[in-house]
């Protein structure tokens, strides 16, 4: 593969994402509030009650809102990367994916162009949330959001990877509902995105506890806490980890040769 | 094996099962350079999956496909490099613009920019869409679309065009035209065409007729040749004659 061929492709079906992204302004805007929301309307009425003062790697003085800052920013991540595997399948429905898998490029390279378009448009949507939370001014600096880029961008690899390796399983749109109610959720709640995750084992849910130490979003939402506040996690390993994992699985899937991706109809 | 001017497509004892049914069964043809070769066959016959695993979407279970030399199986971007297909399917983006669609597909293939705005230019002249190149491909009839995805399969400037019952649902005005316009593109450009069609006016145009019926290859030869093995005058009598025994299963 020549390098301008490489880049000409990139260029392509990243360009065709941001491109689609531009032409749904509500896009951003949902993107937006429902982080806001969370922010505003949760954070209302919980404010107060956990006690953060034990948590790495914080402060006793740190304030809830702030707490809540990467599992939100993540979420948005987390809903993009539906919305990429949710334009596989249409384009799969569409036609448009035959297209893209007839081309004359390896098909793990033309995976990776769609998850760093995919990834892209959600690091986008992420930092734009950010940075309303520094204009509201409770206590997020812009330089936090420099020290946290490079983890966001991992956990939104991550995401965006995990969202084309659930689109080699939906068959059909109409499927689509039912994942997001089984795959969003779970993930966003099973983790330390809302409050820290050994407050579910000294309530004594230990099962939900283990099933939260183990969900990968719990370690994407954490590396980013740590590195708004200059530290470093382990958890950055367990999120590259998953990223070249489903990212695997996902072009396996789109392989024929292994063929997960497989029409009966003959003709 | 690699020669100076190979066939643009060579089929070796091609096959792929689903379960138990032999979708294709042990299909072999050739199409020569400049040559436009109609594979005719009912719906059902293998048409499609054939095309699928002409352009690499399904791997075969046996056998082989040769793309200017290079097997799909083994050089698939290679392979697909020489080769375009239109699909039975339409695969447009409906919301880009037919210009955009167009670019799409010569960075797919990695065209340089400015001799990719060239090529497109030739071919939305040819195909008298210059003044459709910024409408969004939404508001294109059936006809239209067709001609910008036969616009797209050219701009790689293929060996090999593999058309899959590419004018389903266009009024006769549209497809003869498509057709003639095909015809003439494999006369100037040495191109090699498979059109796949269920449609037996359609195959009267081309130079040679592979029928297929329940997976396997029943005639390979010229109209006449037809004709004369089924002893029809009609071409469609002699296509109904070879395709008789699977009507009746």
């Amino acid at each position: 593969m020549r390098l301008l061929h490489a880049r000409l492709a990139l260029a392509a079906v990243a360009g065709r994402e941001v491109h689609k992204f531009l032409r749904q302004p509500g896009r951003l805007a949902s993107s937006l509030v429902r982080p806001l929301l969370w922010m505003v309307v949760f954070a209302a009425g919980f404010r107060q009650m956990p006690d953060l003062g034990t948590v790495m790697p914080f402060d006793a003085s740190l304030d809830y809102r702030l707490y809540m800052v990467p599992g939100l920013a993540l979420m948005v991540c987390l809903f993009n990367g539906m919305q990429s595997s949710l334009a596989m399948v249409y384009d799969r429905e569409m036609g448009v994916m035959r297209l893209l898998l007839t081309a004359p490029l390896p098909r793990a390279y033309l995976l990776a162009c769609k998850l760093m378009g995919g990834a892209f448009l959600s690091v986008l949507q992420a930092i734009a949330f950010m940075i309303l939370v520094v204009i509201w001014q409770i206590g997020l600096s812009p330089w936090q959001l420099l020290t946290a880029l490079p983890a966001l961008i991992a956990g939104a690899l991550m995401l965006s990877a995990f969202g084309l390796m659930l689109s080699v399983y939906i068959r059909q749109l109409e499927n689509f509902a039912g994942t997001m109610n089984f795959v969003i959720f779970p993930m966003f709640f099973l983790s330390s995105a809302l409050y820290p995750i050994g407050r579910m084992r000294d309530a004594g849910a230990q099962w939900i506890y283990q099933i939260s130490a183990l969900n990968p979003f719990t370690h994407a939402v954490e590396s980013v806490r740590y590195a708004l506040y200059g530290e470093f996690s382990g958890s950055i390993w367990v999120v590259l980890a998953c990223t070249l994992l489903f990212y695997w699985i996902a072009a396996a899937g789109y392989d024929p040769q292994r063929g997960l991706i497989k029409s009966a109809r003959g003709g | 094996m690699t020669t100076l001017f190979p066939d643009p497509l060579v089929i070796d004892q091609l096959s792929k099962h689903f379960g138990t049914r032999k979708a294709v069964d042990t299909v072999s043809f050739s199409v020569a350079v400049g040559e436009f070769v109609a594979l005719l066959g009912p719906n059902g016959a293998g048409k499609s999956t054939l095309f699928q695993m002409l352009s690499g979407l399904f791997v075969a279970d046996g056998g082989s496909a040769r793309v200017m030399g290079h097997d799909i199986g083994h050089e698939p971007i290679k392979a697909l490099a020489d080769l375009s297909i239109v699909f039975q399917q339409p695969a447009l983006d409906l919301d880009l613009t037919v210009q955009a669609n167009l670019r799409f597909q010569t960075d797919l293939h990695g065209i340089p920019r400015a001799e990719a705005q060239q090529r497109i230019n030739h071919w939305l002249q040819r195909f008298n869409l210059t003044d459709r190149a910024s409408d969004t491909c939404r508001n294109l009839s059936g006809g239209t679309r067709r001609k910008v995805e036969l616009a797209r399969a050219l701009l790689s400037q293929p060996h090999l065009l593999l058309m899959d019952e590419a004018t389903v649902g266009i009024d006769p005005a549209s497809r003869a035209a498509i057709i003639a316009d095909v015809k003439a593109l494999c006369r100037e450009r040495a191109m090699g065409v498979l059109w796949a069609t269920h449609l037996v006016d359609e195959a009267e145009a081309a130079d040679r007729i592979v029928v297929m019926a329940a997976g396997a290859v029943r005639f390979n030869g010229d109209a006449k040749a037809l004709r004369k093995q089924a002893g029809q005058d009609s071409l469609l009598d002699a296509f109904l004659q070879l395709t008789k025994a699977e009507a009746k299963a």
